[in-house]
C-alpha cells in the first residue's frame, strides 16, 4: 500500500512546491527584485559609507586638506596611492614645509580595503560613491585627486 | 492516400480554377508548407519569449523588455544573431552526421505541426491514423539528438545523447498508452473526429477518473518526450553543460532550440486536442463562428504550456536512473490498470455524455 | 571475473572526461577530472590552482593590518568572519582587550554572514539538481543583508569591517533597525524554503542515500562545519571553542548523523535558524563603548606561534601565525574549510550516477578561491 501512498505524498509536496512559485509568479508585477540599472540612475542612491572610489574634497577656495604624510602610502596593500611631495615654504610661518605637487590615486589596483582613509590623519581623503569606474582606457584609471593649483587648508597639521 | 487539404475553400477554388489539376495541388501543397513554415517560426520565437517572460516572473524578475515593445523582438533579435553566427564544429566530428541532425529534430517537430487541428478548417493534414502518426514522428525526433550527440564527437554531448535515447524509448510508451486510454473513447485515431465526439463533453469530463489520470501520465510523460525539465536529462547544464547540442553553434544549435519548444507545444496541442476538446469552445458558446476556434485551441494549448513551464520553473531535476524507475514502475503499470478500467467503463457506459 | 572467454570487441572500458575548470556545477574555477563507466563514477580527481593568488606568501610581506583585507578575497563569502579569525589572532598575541561592542558587533555581523552565505548556497544547490527558481529567491533574502553590510561596512562582499582592536567604523543607525526587519523578513521566507525544494519528492530522492559520509571518514577527511556535523561530528568551534559574543548566546549545534547528502542539506537549513537565533539573542542588547582599542600603527606580534580558529560558513578555519617579532608574519598558514571537504569529494562520490556527484559536490559548498588561495 505504501506504493500508493508514496505517489499522492509525492504528488503532494510537487503541488506544495508550485503553490509557492504560483504565489511568487501571481504577485511578480510588484514584487521583481532586480533593478532597471542603466535606467534608474536618477533614484539610484548608494549608502554614503559606500566604497566606491578614493576621492579627496577640496573646499570652495580650492583647498584640501592632505599635508603629504604619506601614512596612506604606507598603509595601503597595493600600492594604489602615489605621493609626488615636494617642500615649500609656509606662508603663514615662514618655514619650510612638505607640500603635495600630485596624489596619485591608481583605481585600477585599488582593493577597497579602507585602509588609507582609515590611517589618514587629516581626514583629507574620503570614500566616493561613484561606482561607474568601467573606462575604454585603463590609463584613465590613474587619476590625481588634488585638483590643479590646489592648496593645503591653513591650520591642517597633522 | 486519404489526404484532404482543407484550409480555405476560396484559395483552394481559386487556385484550380485558374491552372490544371496537378499544378494546382503542388502549388497549394508549397503554400501550405510556406505557411506551416512561418506558423512554426512565429510560434517558436514566441514560445521562447514566452518561457523566458514566465521563467522572470516565477524568479522575481523582469524579462526580456528592452527589444521592441515590452521586448516582443528580443527572440527575433536573438534569431538574426544565432543566424549571422559562425557555425563551429569539431575536426573529428563526423561531418556528415553532425550536419543531418538539426534537420531530423526540426522536421520531425515540424511534421507533427501538420496534423494538429486549429481549428475546424485549419487543419492541413486530417489523416485517419493522426495519433498514431504523432505518436510515430514525435519519436524520430530522438535519432536526430542520438546522431547530433554521436558525431560531435564529445563526451558530454555522447552522455546527453544516451540519456535522450533512453529516456525517449521509455516514455513513447507512456505517451502512447495515455492516449490509447483516450482513443478508447473515441473509438477513431482520426483528430477531426476524435474533437466531433467531444461535442458531448471533453474528453477529460466523458471519462472522468481515468481520463484524469490519463492526462496527468500524458503530461508527464509528454514533458519528458519533449526533454524539458524536470525530465531535461539530455541538457542538464548543471551536469553535462550543455549535453548532446554542445557542439553545435548559430543556427543548427537554434533549430535545436526551437524544436524543443515546438515540441512542448506539440505536446500540449496533443493534451488540449484529445483531452480538452480542441478548438471546442466549452458549452458551444462560441459554435456559431467557427473561426472563434483557433483562439478557443491556442488557449487551451497555453494554459497547458503555462502548466509545463511551472513544472520546468519550479521542479528538481531527476536522475537518469529514477527518470526510468517512474516510468517502468510508476507510470506503465498506472497506464495498463487505468486502460483496463477505462475499458470497462465504456463497456459499461459510465461515460459522462451531455 | 575472469574475462578470457569474452569477445574484446564487447569490452566496455571507463573513460575519463573533464568536468571544468568552466564548467556550470564547480561554481567556480574547479576542475574534476572524472573517470567513468557510462553514468557511474569510478574516480574524481580535483585539479586545482587555476585560482592560486599565493595569499599565504602575500601576509608575509603586508603588515597586520592589510593582511585581513586579503582574507576577504579567500572565502567570500564568509569574509567578515575571515577577517575576524586574523584579528582575533592579532589581538589574542598582543594581548589586547576589546570592548564588548565590538564583540558583540561581530558575531552580529559573522552570523549574518553566515545566513547570507547559506542562502546562497540554497539557491545554488537548487539550481544545481535543476530547479533554477531557488537561484532567485536565495539571492532575493542574501541582497537584504548585503545592503545591511553595505550601509555598515560601505561594501556588500569583501567587507574589511574588522581591524586588529576592533572595527573600522561604528555600525550604522540603521543597523538595528534593518536587521529587525530582516529577522522578521527571514522568518517568513525560511518555511518557504522547505516548501519548496527540502520536501519536494524529487529533491529527497535525488538526496537521500546519495553521497554518505561517515562519522569516522568525517573526522579522518578533516570535515568540518555543516559537513562534518551531517556525519554526527560535533566540530562547531563556536560551541566548543566559542570567540567573540558566542559564549553568551544560547544556541543547538545542528547534528544529523545520517551523513548523506540530505543530511548536509537539512544541517546548513537549520544552521540558518539558529543563526536567526543567534542574532534575536545580540541585537537587542548591542552594548555602548567604544568600537575600537588602539594599537599601534605598526603592530608588531611577540615572538612565537598564535594559533585561532573560528566557524567559518564552510566550517573551521585556522589561522597560524608564526612571528619572529617583526612588523609582518614570518609564516602564516590558513587552514581553510574548503580544502578538507573537496579532499573527501572522491570518497563520497564514486559509484555514484553524474547526477549524486553534482548533487554531492553541492553540499559540500565549496568556494575556490578558498581552495585554492
Amino acid at each position: 500500500m505504501s506504493y500508493f501512498s508514496d505517489i499522492y505524498k509525492g504528488i503532494k509536496t510537487l503541488l506544495t512546491g508550485m503553490s509557492v512559485t504560483g504565489k511568487y509568479f501571481l504577485t511578480s508585477r510588484k514584487g521583481a527584485i532586480t533593478q532597471q540599472y542603466p535606467d534608474n540612475r536618477a533614484t539610484l542612491k548608494m549608502f554614503d559609507r559606500f566604497r566606491g572610489e578614493v576621492i579627496m574634497p577640496h573646499n570652495e577656495n580650492n583647498e584640501h586638506r592632505c599635508t603629504g604624510c604619506q601614512k596612506c602610502e604606507i598603509a595601503c596593500p597595493n600600492g594604489t596611492i602615489e605621493i609626488i611631495w615636494d617642500r615649500g615654504i609656509d606662508e603663514t610661518t615662514g618655514k619650510k614645509k612638505k607640500k603635495i605637487d600630485q596624489f596619485v590615486y591608481h583605481l585600477s589596483m585599488c582593493t577597497m580595503c579602507g585602509l588609507c582613509i582609515d590611517v589618514c590623519p587629516t581626514n583629507a581623503i574620503e570614500w566616493g560613491q561613484n561606482f561607474e569606474n568601467s573606462v575604454y582606457d585603463r590609463t584613465a584609471l590613474t587619476r590625481v585627486l588634488n585638483k590643479p593649483e590646489s592648496k593645503l587648508q591653513p591650520g591642517v597639521e597633522d | 492516400m486519404n489526404i484532404s487539404l482543407s484550409i480555405t475553400k476560396n484559395i483552394h477554388d481559386w487556385l484550380f480554377s485558374i491552372m490544371p489539376e496537378s499544378v494546382a495541388s503542388i502549388v497549394e501543397m508549397v503554400l501550405i508548407g510556406l505557411l506551416y513554415l512561418v506558423i512554426f517560426a512565429i510560434l517558436g520565437l514566441f514560445l521562447v519569449l514566452l518561457e523566458r517572460r514566465i521563467a522572470a516572473w516565477f524568479q522575481l524578475r523582469i524579462g526580456p523588455n528592452r527589444v521592441g515593445f515590452q521586448g516582443l523582438l528580443q527572440t527575433m533579435a536573438d534569431a538574426l544573431k544565432l543566424l549571422s553566427k559562425e557555425l563551429t564544429g569539431t575536426t573529428k566530428a563526423d561531418k556528415f552526421l553532425y550536419n543531418l541532425a538539426p534537420y531530423f529534430v526540426i522536421v520531425s517537430s515540424l511534421m507533427a505541426l501538420a496534423v494538429i487541428p486549429f481549428t475546424k478548417e485549419f487543419h492541413a493534414f486530417d489523416i485517419n491514423i493522426g495519433i498514431f502518426f504523432l505518436i510515430a514522428i514525435s519519436s524520430i525526433g530522438v535519432i536526430g539528438i542520438l546522431l547530433g550527440g554521436w558525431a560531435s564527437n564529445n563526451k558530454f554531448a555522447l552522455i546527453g545523447a544516451m540519456r535522450s535515447g533512453v529516456q525517449t524509448i521509455s516514455y513513447e510508451l507512456s505517451v502512447a498508452l495515455s492516449l490509447l486510454t483516450m482513443i478508447i473513447i473515441t473509438g477513431s485515431l482520426q483528430l477531426s473526429e476524435i474533437i466531433e465526439i467531444q461535442k458531448n463533453g471533453w474528453l477529460i469530463v466523458q471519462g472522468h477518473i481515468p481520463a484524469i489520470i490519463a492526462f496527468m501520465i500524458f503530461m508527464i510523460s509528454g514533458t519528458a518526450e519533449s526533454n524539458r525539465a524536470p525530465f531535461d536529462m539530455v541538457e542538464a547544464e548543471s551536469e553535462l553543460g550543455a549535453g548532446f547540442h554542445t557542439e553545435y553553434s548559430g543556427m543548427k544549435f537554434a533549430y535545436f532550440f526551437l524544436a524543443e519548444f515546438i515540441n512542448m507545444f506539440i505536446i500540449a496541442a496533443i493534451a488540449a486536442t484529445v483531452f480538452f476538446g480542441g478548438w471546442l469552445s466549452p458549452f458551444g458558446i462560441t459554435e456559431s463562428i467557427p473561426w472563434l476556434g483557433v483562439f478557443w485551441f491556442l488557449g487551451k494549448t497555453f494554459v497547458l504550456v503555462f502548466l509545463m513551464m511551472w513544472f520546468r520553473w519550479t521542479f528538481p531535476r531527476l536522475r537518469v536512473d529514477q527518470l526510468l524507475t517512474l516510468e517502468w514502475k510508476y507510470l506503465l503499470p498506472i497506464n495498463l490498470v487505468n486502460i483496463v478500467i477505462m475499458a470497462l467503463i465504456v463497456w459499461l457506459n459510465l461515460t459522462i455524455q451531455f | 571475473m575472469q574475462e578470457t572467454t569474452i569477445d574484446k570487441s564487447f569490452k566496455t572500458e571507463p573513460y575519463q572526461i573533464n568536468m571544468g575548470p568552466q564548467h556550470p556545477a564547480t561554481h567556480g574555477v574547479l576542475r574534476l577530472v572524472l573517470t567513468i563507466d557510462g553514468e557511474i563514477i569510478k574516480k574524481v580527481e580535483p585539479d586545482l590552482g587555476y585560482i592560486h593568488r599565493s595569499i599565504e606568501k602575500m601576509c608575509e610581506r603586508d603588515s597586520y593590518q592589510q593582511i585581513v583585507h586579503l582574507t576577504d578575497r579567500m572565502d567570500y563569502l564568509s569574509s567578515h568572519i575571515n577577517n575576524e579569525a586574523v584579528c582575533l589572532t592579532v589581538e589574542n598575541a598582543l594581548e589586547l582587550e576589546i570592548p564588548e561592542r565590538v564583540k558583540y558587533v561581530r558575531t552580529i555581523i559573522g552570523e549574518l554572514t553566515r545566513i547570507a552565505s547559506h542562502c546562497l548556497w540554497w539557491g545554488v544547490m537548487g539550481m544545481d539538481v535543476g530547479a533554477l527558481t531557488t537561484y532567485f529567491y536565495g539571492f532575493r533574502d542574501r541582497e537584504l543583508i548585503n545592503d545591511i553590510f553595505e550601509e555598515t561596512c560601505g561594501a556588500r562582499l569583501t567587507m574589511n569591517y574588522n581591524v586588529p582592536g576592533g572595527l573600522m567604523f561604528d555600525i550604522h543607525t540603521n543597523f538595528v533597525k534593518r536587521i529587525k526587519d530582516f529577522i522578521a523578513h527571514f522568518k517568513t521566507k525560511l518555511p518557504e524554503y522547505d516548501r519548496l525544494l527540502t520536501g519536494n519528492v524529487i529533491f529527497q530522492k535525488r538526496t537521500k542515500g546519495v553521497g554518505i559520509l561517515t562519522k569516522e571518514d568525517a573526522i579522518s577527511f578533516g570535515a568540518t562545519g555543516p559537513v562534518g556535523r551531517a556525519s554526527g561530528f560535533s566540530c562547531d568551534v563556536r560551541k566548543h571553542h566559542p570567540y567573540s559574543a558566542l559564549d553568551k548566546v544560547t544556541f543547538n549545534e545542528a547534528l544529523k548523523t545520517e551523513g548523506d547528502t540530505f543530511a548536509r542539506y537539512q544541517v546548513r537549513i537549520q544552521e540558518m535558524w539558529e543563526s536567526l537565533s543567534i542574532v534575536e539573542q545580540l541585537i537587542d542588547n548591542i552594548p555602548e563603548g567604544d568600537f575600537r582599542v588602539a594599537t599601534k600603527a605598526v603592530i608588531k606580534l611577540p615572538k612565537g606561534e598564535f594559533y585561532q580558529k573560528v566557524e567559518t560558513a564552510r566550517g573551521e578555519l585556522g589561522v597560524y601565525v608564526i612571528s619572529t617579532g617583526a612588523k609582518s608574519p614570518y609564516r602564516l598558514k590558513f587552514r581553510s574549510p574548503g580544502f578538507s571537504n573537496l579532499s573527501l569529494l572522491n570518497h563520497i562520490a564514486v559509484g555514484g550516477k553524474i547526477g549524486d556527484l553534482v548533487a554531492s559536490m553541492a553540499t559540500l559548498d565549496l568556494v575556490i578561491p578558498d581552495i585554492d588561495r
